[in-house]
């Protein structure tokens, strides 16, 4: 039988296929509530990407727009909502067209970071993960940003 | 057309509006009146030519002018956000003109006042009046934008009003030579963008043999302030130094343009040549900013 590291959960999400090294920011991201009963798991061996980070969140089933805000950190994640200890759904992170809020602009000189105001990025090229700064019109690669 | 931020923003269409409208204001300025409107005038960081231009444009049409030039002595200096300065100032104007140096500031100003917005330079980003205005002493000295041979001369690595020139006249169809030290290069990612549009471009490191090829010459001036480093700054700061020598084998409707302010680029003797054109440039940049007040006041006919 194949050995489980992390306990399976009857009802909640999990998100497979972060990065490792990603899943505190992943968690950051996410900002679960304090009542949240969480799992991570750091370092699992995986078949793609040698090594892979796990999160699990036991009654709470995130929206597609709260998995989405992960697509910066976790591009290639997987994501299952479970239900009763079966998986009911199962989507992958896609990052959205207009970005609100989630990450701060690399450029110093954009007024995003002299002013107390929301920062908007429009996705260019989903393909290279391409995002454009609304305000400084500058575009950055998503390996560039840092989330607020 | 509610604001004027980025020439992104605007159409081919929009653009030869603007044009049409700036070339009849030039020709008869009585056929719009803007009297009792007052344009803002938010000036973040000095600026005579630009702010002086846009003074000049709404007054030749009757309109008033309130503003403030740097933030010394105003509530900026107390604290209050950008947001703030923007609704109070839309309380009192029809119209806010803005430089500011943070990129993407006229762009944030826009989304919190009602009026009407022209970004007059946001940092190292956008300063289309000064894109439009070059656009149309383009049209006014050849009579078309169309299939003209330009050199954009200088700084091209960092000259904004370069970036947006050579976007702005993608459209028409044209030759480009970009002629710079080679520190100075056009960015690769805006000669991809020229490629993917079909323009057709040459990178030069000398200008001599190609003043006879040209309809326009387009001359920057390389600014001390760009160069971490002082001594790449001595290497090229002489490099391109256009005389009226230099000119005499150019094509008789050749014209030289420099956004000024010009340092040594261009020696005076050029200036009473039939090539000199920056003393028109900043003239028509009334005209330009007179069709912008008014299309962006509505007044437009």
């Amino acid at each position: 039988m194949k050995e489980l590291k992390v306990d399976p959960i009857k009802n909640g999400t999990v998100i497979d296929h972060i990065p490792a090294g990603r899943v505190q920011r992943v968690l950051a991201t996410l900002k679960p509530r304090a009542t949240d009963v969480v799992m991570m798991g750091m370092n699992f061996s995986s078949k793609a990407m040698k090594k892979k980070d796990i999160i699990k969140i036991e009654g709470r089933e995130l929206t597609q727009n709260e998995v989405n805000s992960i697509a910066l950190i976790a591009p290639a994640a997987k994501v299952s909502i479970i239900r009763d200890f079966k998986v009911a759904q199962k989507s992958r992170v896609e990052i959205p067209k207009r970005i609100e809020g989630l990450v701060a602009c690399p450029n110093p000189k954009c007024i995003t970071n002299a002013e107390p105001m929301i920062t908007i990025f429009n996705l260019e090229d989903s393909s290279t993960r391409d995002l454009a700064c609304q305000y400084c019109e500058r575009v950055f690669t998503a390996d560039e940003m840092t989330h607020i | 057309m509610k604001h004027l931020i980025s020439m992104r923003d605007l159409s081919a269409d929009k653009t030869l509006q603007l044009l049409k409208l700036a070339e009849r204001l030039e020709k008869d300025p009585s056929q719009i009146d803007l009297s009792r409107r007052v344009m803002a005038a938010m000036f973040y960081e000095a600026s005579t030519r630009t702010r002086m231009s846009f003074e000049s444009a709404m007054k030749r049409l009757g309109g008033e002018v309130i503003g403030m030039v740097g933030t010394s002595g105003t509530s900026v200096e107390k604290g209050e956000t950008l947001a703030d300065t923007a609704k109070i100032m839309a309380r009192y104007s029809d119209i806010i003109v803005m430089r500011h140096p943070m990129e993407g500031a006229a762009r944030y100003v826009s989304e919190q006042v009602d009026i009407p917005v022209v970004n007059a330079g946001d940092g190292a980003n956008q300063h289309p009046t000064q894109s439009l205005l070059d656009l149309y002493t383009i049209l006014k000295s050849q009579g078309t934008l169309k299939g003209l041979k330009l050199a954009l001369v200088g700084d091209l690595k960092y000259g904004r009003t370069v970036h947006s020139l050579a976007y702005a006249l993608a459209p028409f169809n044209p030759t480009f030579y970009f002629v710079s030290p080679k520190s100075l290069r056009m960015p690769t990612h805006i000669l991809s963008d020229l490629t993917q549009k079909g323009v057709s471009f040459k990178e030069k490191t000398t200008i001599e043999n190609i003043i006879p090829d040209i309809d326009i010459m387009y001359v920057t001036r390389i600014q001390r302030e760009r160069f971490p480093d002082r001594e790449e700054y001595e290497k090229v700061k002489n490099a391109y130094i256009i005389t009226a020598k230099l000119l005499t084998k150019a094509k008789d409707n050749m014209k030289v343009l420099h956004p000024l302010p010009r340092v040594n680029e261009i020696t005076t003797d050029v200036d009473s040549t039939k090539y000199a054109y920056y003393f028109d440039q900043a003239e028509n940049g009334v005209y330009m900013r007179q069709a912008i007040l008014a299309t962006l006041l509505g007044e437009a006919k």
